[in-house]
């Protein structure tokens, strides 16, 4: 377990340093002098020369780069150049917004693709098997935005049921606040709930098929009761793990569903900041998200490890 | 001479399943239909300036928002432009950022795949750990920070999405060269004195192409999504320059007004999607001989 721990943290070490890299190396791209395009339209001298200053613009390429990482490892992501506040700041601040969608995505993707994989495995090739394949395959190819647009027609603009767009904080109003999150968080879950129906139909037709379900059958259980009890609880196992990799089908969802719901979160940041040339938050917005995916499949990947007693010696 | 003779032995080999798979396609009605929908679609976009019954860009200050009508089938958006009209042209720039984006990153990878794979050791495990922090920002995200700092247009955001699906088929290609590399035909190949290069053009390539071609259908599909979206944000298609993206991002303007700008762009996308997933689905059942 120890040997498994360390050789997965030693995977993880230049991963984080290739990442680094790729996030600093963005600046590269800029066409011309990063200091004239970050100063944007008013090219004011003074502030082209505390940009190059303040980046170490004069300075080498890998100089600037550990620079950066010194930074970093600091706790310093930089600075908005529009907003005059520190990138740190706006992630933590932005940061809630977006974990309460993800996390109302995730329960509505859960209790739509779990009961529907379970359902498809269980009749398998049948009608509801061919069902279940269809909405997922909707759930993969229906554009999300295209979806919440769809949504604010019908639930805003045609039934004033919902509101088209806005935030409203959980301790401000809790019932405002699900008001306004409850269509985003559909639209965000939709295309998980796919994925996750996906998994889970695999993992139950494969422990259905097992020798423990057919000794749970044989012993004359009840059908729902070894599927529920039995099959479920150990085809759950992958289901978790794999879903942690769709966190980042969630983030770049998220990007785009805050977008049309106009909703303040990590996602309309880093848009907001690619439209102002804000560029040092879109490198600290990337690198928040990758560090998060990468931790997350950590331990994802020593969770799996820990709960399947084969694995652990 | 023997190295020749193992060639078209090879070569003879490898026609038969891509026949066989053909053959397996055509009896998948979803898979045929989804390539019906897909030569549509591309037939529109070539033929674009006999078919769209407007010039995309002229605006008519006397038809703006007209709803669906005999005149405008699709309706007017704000500026009074054809929907339509701007719908077939759009056809080009979603079906040029699907295959364009996909061939950079097919041209791209493929070869790091196979180098990759084919000499392991530190090489392997160098761009292995490049791929892994490739694959730690969301393919979207990474997209969107490309085409930041690229600048936004067409161009840029075809790149950006190429790059960002550069990861999965590395990963890809090198998981399949690993898994022929020790077969019988490989070893006999090196045994009578083919050069690696020989080996991997001639014999490993052609042995993993399969789940590539599958898995670039489903990638078309992908960045057809990644450019409407870039194109929604405003990083992609310019305006006025039509794309079904950035139709959208205008729609949400006139949402309660004019509710048609925003249902034709979305449904182009979705079908066009949905075929090329229905199509990528049915080619991967095809081309595995398991699923018979």
């Amino acid at each position: 377990m120890t040997t498994f721990l360390l050789r997965r943290l030693a995977l993880v070490l230049p991963t984080l340093f290739f990442v680094s890299v790729l996030i600093f190396g963005l600046q590269q791209l800029l066409p011309g002098d990063p200091a004239l395009a970050m100063a944007g339209e008013d090219r004011d001298p003074a502030v082209i020369a505390f940009l190059r200053q303040k980046y170490h613009l004069d300075e080498p390429f890998p100089v600037r780069y550990l620079l950066w990482v010194e930074g970093v490892l600091a706790g310093d992501l930089g600075e908005s150049i529009r907003i005059k506040r520190p990138v740190r700041d706006l992630v933590l601040e932005k940061l809630p917004v977006t974990a309460e969608l993800a996390a109302l995505a995730i329960v509505i993707a859960l209790s739509i693709g779990l009961p529907m994989g379970i359902l498809a495995a269980v009749k398998n090739d049948s009608a509801v098997d061919y069902a279940a394949t269809m909405v997922a395959l909707w759930g993969r190819s229906i554009p999300n935005f295209w979806l919440g647009i769809l949504l604010i027609l019908l639930f805003s603009v045609e039934w004033g049921l919902l509101p088209a767009s806005g935030f409203v904080s959980p301790a401000e109003s809790l019932s405002r606040n699900l008001a306004t999150l409850i269509m985003p968080a559909f639209v965000l879950g939709n295309a998980i709930a796919a994925v996750m129906m996906r998994h889970t139909r695999s993992a139950m037709l494969e422990v259905l098929s097992s020798d423990y379900v057919r000794t749970a059958r044989a012993k004359g259980l009840s059908e729902t009761r070894v599927v529920l009890h039995h099959a479920l609880r150990n085809a759950l196992v992958p289901v978790i793990t794999l879903g942690a990799l769709e966190f980042g089908e969630l983030l770049s969802g998220a990007v785009l569903t805050e977008q049309v719901f106009t909703i303040p979160g990590f996602g309309k940041l880093i848009v907001d900041a690619v439209f102002n040339r804000d560029y040092a938050v879109v490198q600290g917005v990337v690198l928040c998200t990758a560090l998060a995916f990468i931790l997350l499949n950590l331990f994802a990947d020593v969770a799996y490890v820990l709960i399947n007693p084969r694995l652990r010696e | 001479m023997t190295a020749g003779i193992l060639d078209s032995a090879s070569a003879d080999a490898g026609a038969r399943p891509w026949r066989l798979a053909l053959r397996r396609l055509a009896r998948r009605r979803a898979a045929l239909l989804g390539l019906a929908v897909v030569a549509f679609f591309i037939a529109v976009a070539v033929a674009a300036p006999l078919v769209a019954p407007y010039d995309p860009l002229a605006t008519d200050w006397r038809a703006v928002r007209k709803p669906p009508s005999a005149l405008h089938l699709f309706g007017t958006d704000e500026l009074g432009r054809d929907v339509l009209a701007r719908l077939i042209w759009g056809a080009r720039a979603s079906l040029m950022a699907g295959l364009v984006s996909v061939s950079i990153a097919v041209g791209v990878s493929v070869p790091l795949g196979l180098v990759s794979g084919y000499l392991g050791g530190a090489v392997d495990g160098l761009l292995m750990r490049m791929i892994d922090a490739m694959l730690a920002i969301p393919f979207l995200i990474l997209a969107i920070a490309l085409a930041a700092f690229l600048g936004p247009n067409l161009t840029n955001a075809m790149i950006a999405i190429g790059v960002a699906q550069t990861p999965i088929f590395t990963r890809l290609t090198r998981g399949q060269v690993l898994a022929v590399k020790h077969e019988d035909y490989i070893e006999a190949a090196r045994a009578v004195g083919n050069s690696h290069r020989r080996i991997v053009l001639r014999h490993i390539l052609p042995n993993v192409l399969a789940p590539i071609l599958v898995q670039a259908t489903l990638a078309i599909a992908a960045a057809i999504i990644a450019e409407a979206a870039l194109s929604f944000l405003g990083l992609g298609q310019q305006p006025p320059a039509p794309s079904w993206g950035s139709m959208l991002n205008t729609a949400t303007h006139f949402l309660s007004q004019a509710p048609w700008m925003a249902v034709w762009p979305g449904l182009a996308i979705f079908s066009l999607v949905l075929s090329f997933n229905l199509l990528g689905d049915g080619l991967r059942d095809a081309l595995d001989p398991r699923r018979g």
